[in-house]
């Protein structure tokens, strides 16, 4: 399949403080992301995670490097709105994202500043609302949704622009358990239903054992990069790095290191029970 | 809780003046008020409150609600009401004591006023009962929209008002939590001796600022993300339609208001 | 010996309007001196509601708290004396700071208190070493702090009253996992040091476990239930049923014994899990 995004050997630093001292937040990126890709990305806070989510629809430039997003390398400026409209974003609080004050009005609008005739934005507006499960709440305020529902309206913000991917900063860490699965159901029904490319940047580690392919960032680098079963059994490494592992690959490790027979690779609590059952059945 | 208190004054109904174009319902107000200062005589304001009074009636809103509206006036307007009556020596004088006399004119011209003033306020008041702040915003912004050609920031000024609008509730919520949390480490917000509330305030407003200054960084990403760049070229969801509604409202508008210059000729 | 007590506690928003809503409902508890409990409830159970009273930050529709055996509201002027026994920290408490130094605004609440300022001063120090934040961060503006620095410089003004009862809202919320571990362990610290109770409000049920001696549940205003964390465990699945998760390695020995494996012990814990399959397994000979 074809690369979506195409990142080379980028480098930021933000612009120094008063002295004129630089500070290097990403130190040299490569990373090629496939059409398609449920990609999640994982680093604990300054591990350059989000600073690496802004490059991706320009909000920030490389200071050396490239970044190429659907064959639009993000430095033109000319493309920029092609460029957004190709990539969209979602972030972590859903208050400060939602711009106007009835939902469906806040759905319309990046297809408002591009200019789409009213027909078609009535239609892409009501299809993306659909889409999300938020149709009926159309017409309320955003104050009067839950966290998980106001999220699930960015999305449709996002999703209006059909976009080719969405990049998702942190879009679950202030919501509830429920708000929570709601937005990662959507989320994964975007990927596989409409077969959006997703970029999901989380702390929650159950929700990266649910991805294609994790990457791991560390003080500006990517320090894994591979399925989530291989990345999760490197539970020391992980656990350097300031990372959890999901309980069951934990529990595995542990008794591998007591002289278990039993596959490190386990992340899901079927695997788990599958796993144990063999051990005793033996 | 400050949460219960109620953003403006929109009662949301179905009713003929609801559905009204909201640009049209500004042009008529203006008519409106146009129509109740014109003419000085008492006929020509009982045609003006006929038409007030009906435009109430089929708003379908509690006619109390528009009573509401002028109470907190009522004060203003009874010492004026008075001033007025003693002020005013012409006409036949129907009470006299000492250097103090109430004349007919006096008593009409105060009954005039504060039947004028009260009618303003309630029909104005049918505006805002039935025009949601964020419809009125675009009304707004579109009957301006000619001040574009000047470099007026008419777009800028609606989408500032809209974006107020929007994080009203929100900031309310927060300012809500902020007391609650400075009060559990003691900060007494509603006793204590000035100075010291002053300082209460202190640890109020600077988490509130501070919080509103990153919400509104975030917003502005959160904008641009989404391809915001000004008025230019914007394409609108909300489609702001006009229907023959509309004209018969304002012909019906226009009407009473020529009415109302006819019977001041006339009277 | 109880330190906090409800009796028939009940709270109404809005009365008499269209948004009439009881958010807790005739609720009766009893939390113990010294203990560490884990509120768990999803959003709208009224798990907030209820903290708010326990500091008097709401009074009661009707029903009771009791505070050392004493009505929190048998005196309504004395109500600010409550809230430095019982310390409430809320949801992102560093949205709170407002000082111009990390010192000033720990000693925001003992300086309410009308604390010497020498006694002020102890307290701070003391609780910023409980707190993991070092003696140079003192003088330094808390805004140019580190997003978990900030956090903890909000547990320790609440921290620094010294209150009875310490309740914290989500106090991790939004924190990455090494952050996350590091307020659990100060705050664990922090209670080994002072012994005084400490109620923990959490969505994620594996730090709750390890965590908590007891664990309060609440769902619809009401109470669901109040006991020891095992007991809690042993029903898992009435939890899921009702919102909220269970942890994962609960889950797991939960299906383990669907499927014919059973320990006949309520697992929560990875630590526990692995001493129990492997004790199993020596006893069968597997190992």
């Amino acid at each position: 399949m074809n690369n979506i995004i195409e990142i080379h050997d980028l480098h930021f630093a933000y612009k120094g403080n008063e002295n004129g001292e630089e500070k290097e937040v990403l130190k040299g990126i490569d990373l090629n992301i496939r059409e398609g890709e449920f990609l999640a990305v994982l680093g604990h806070n300054g591990s350059g995670k989000s600073t690496l989510a802004k490059h991706i629809n320009a909000i920030l430039l490389p200071t050396k490097g490239r970044v190429t997003v659907n064959g639009i390398d993000t430095a033109d400026d000319s493309r920029l709105f092609e460029l957004r409209q190709c990539a969209g974003m979602v972030f972590q609080n859903p208050d400060n994202q939602i711009v106007s004050s009835i939902v469906e009005e806040d759905v319309a609008f990046a297809l408002e500043n591009l200019g789409v005739p009213y027909e078609e934005m009535r239609k892409r507006v009501d299809d993306a609302l659909k889409s999300v499960g938020m149709y009926e709440y159309r017409l309320h305020s955003p104050s009067q949704l839950s966290g998980g529902q106001k999220q699930r309206v960015a999305i449709a913000g996002v999703i209006a622009m059909s976009p080719k991917c969405i990049i998702l900063d942190e879009p679950t860490a202030m919501l509830d358990p429920k708000g929570r699965r709601e937005v990662m159901d959507t989320i994964r029904r975007m990927n596989r239903e409409h077969g959006i490319t997703i970029i999901l940047i989380t702390h929650y580690m159950d929700e990266a054992a649910a991805c294609d392919r994790v990457i791991v960032m560390d003080e500006g680098r990517i320090v894994m990069d591979d399925i989530p079963p291989k990345v999760f059994s490197r539970v020391d490494e992980m656990k350097r790095i300031g990372l959890d592992v999901p309980q069951v690959t934990e529990l595995v490790w542990q008794l591998r290191k007591s002289g278990c027979d039993i596959s490190p690779e386990i992340i899901s609590g079927e695997e788990c029970v599958d796993a144990i059952m063999k051990l005793f059945k033996s | 809780m400050l949460k219960d208190i109620t953003i403006g004054q929109y009662f949301p109904m179905n009713s003929v003046i609801h559905s009204l174009d909201p640009r049209f319902k500004i042009v008529i107000t203006l008519l409106m008020i146009i129509m109740l200062f014109s003419g000085g005589s008492m006929i020509c304001l009982a045609i003006g409150a006929v038409y007030t009074v009906m435009a109430m009636l089929l708003s379908r809103i509690p006619l109390k609600l528009f009573w509401k509206s002028v109470r907190p006036l009522m004060p203003f307007l009874v010492i004026t009401a008075v001033l007025n009556i003693f002020i005013i020596r012409s006409g036949d004088t129907l009470w006299k004591w000492k250097f103090i006399s109430i004349t007919e004119d006096g008593l009409n011209s105060s009954a005039f006023m504060i039947i004028r003033i009260t009618l303003l306020v309630m029909g104005s008041s049918i505006l805002t009962y039935t025009t949601s702040p964020i419809t009125l915003t675009d009304a707004i912004e579109r009957l301006l929209s000619p001040l574009k050609k000047l470099k007026f920031p008419v777009h800028e000024l609606a989408m500032m008002m809209s974006i107020a609008l929007r994080f009203i509730p929100t900031l309310i919520e927060e300012t809500d939590k902020i007391i609650s949390a400075q009060k559990a480490r003691g900060a007494e917000i509603d006793s204590g001796s000035l100075s010291h509330r002053a300082k209460n305030l202190v640890s109020i407003l600077v988490p509130l600022f501070i919080s509103s200054f990153r919400r509104a960084d975030e917003l502005a990403t959160a904008m641009e993300c989404r391809c915001y760049h000004g008025g230019e070229g914007r394409t609108r969801l909300r489609q702001l339609r006009s229907s023959y509604k509309d004209y018969i409202a304002l012909i019906i508008t226009i009407v009473f208001l020529a009415a109302v210059i006819a019977a001041g000729r006339i009277f | 010996m109880a330190i906090l007590e409800t009796q028939q506690l009940t709270y109404t928003y809005s009365i008499d309007t269209p948004f009439e809503k009881t958010a807790v409902d005739h609720v009766d508890l009893s939390i113990n001196e010294g203990e560490i409990i884990g509120l768990m409830g999803h959003t709208g159970s009224g798990k907030s509601t209820l903290i708010q009273h326990f500091n008097g930050l709401l009074c009661p529709t009707s029903g009771k708290i009791l505070l050392d055996g004493r009505d929190i509201w048998a005196d309504k002027n004395k109500i600010r004396d409550v809230r430095f026994q019982v310390g409430l920290v809320f949801q992102y408490p560093e949205y709170q700071i407002f000082e111009e130094t990390v010192f000033k605004d720990i000693a925001f609440g003992p300086k309410n208190m009308g604390l010497s300022d020498e006694e002020i001063k102890q307290r701070v120090l003391e609780t910023a070493e409980d707190i993991g934040l070092s003696e140079e961060l003192m003088e330094r503006s808390p805004f140019e702090l580190s997003g978990g620095q900030k956090r903890r410089v909000a547990i320790a003004g609440v921290m620094a009253m010294r209150p009875k009862v310490l309740i914290l809202d989500e106090p991790t919320a939004g924190l990455d996992p090494a952050g996350r571990d590091q307020i659990f362990a100060q705050i664990k610290k922090y209670h080994e040091r002072n012994k005084n109770t400490i109620l923990i409000v959490s969505h994620s049920m594996e730090d709750i476990a390890s965590f908590a001696d007891r664990i309060l549940v609440m769902n619809q205003g009401k109470l669901f239930c109040f006991d020891e964390t095992v007991k809690v465990f042993a029903r898992a699945e009435e939890i899921v049923k009702i919102g909220l998760d269970v942890p994962q390695i609960t889950k797991v020995f939960l299906e383990l014994k669907r499927r014919g494996l059973d320990f006949g012990k309520e697992v929560y814990t990875v630590d526990y899990a692995k001493e129990l399959l492997l004790r199993h397994l020596k006893e069968r000979g597997g190992l």
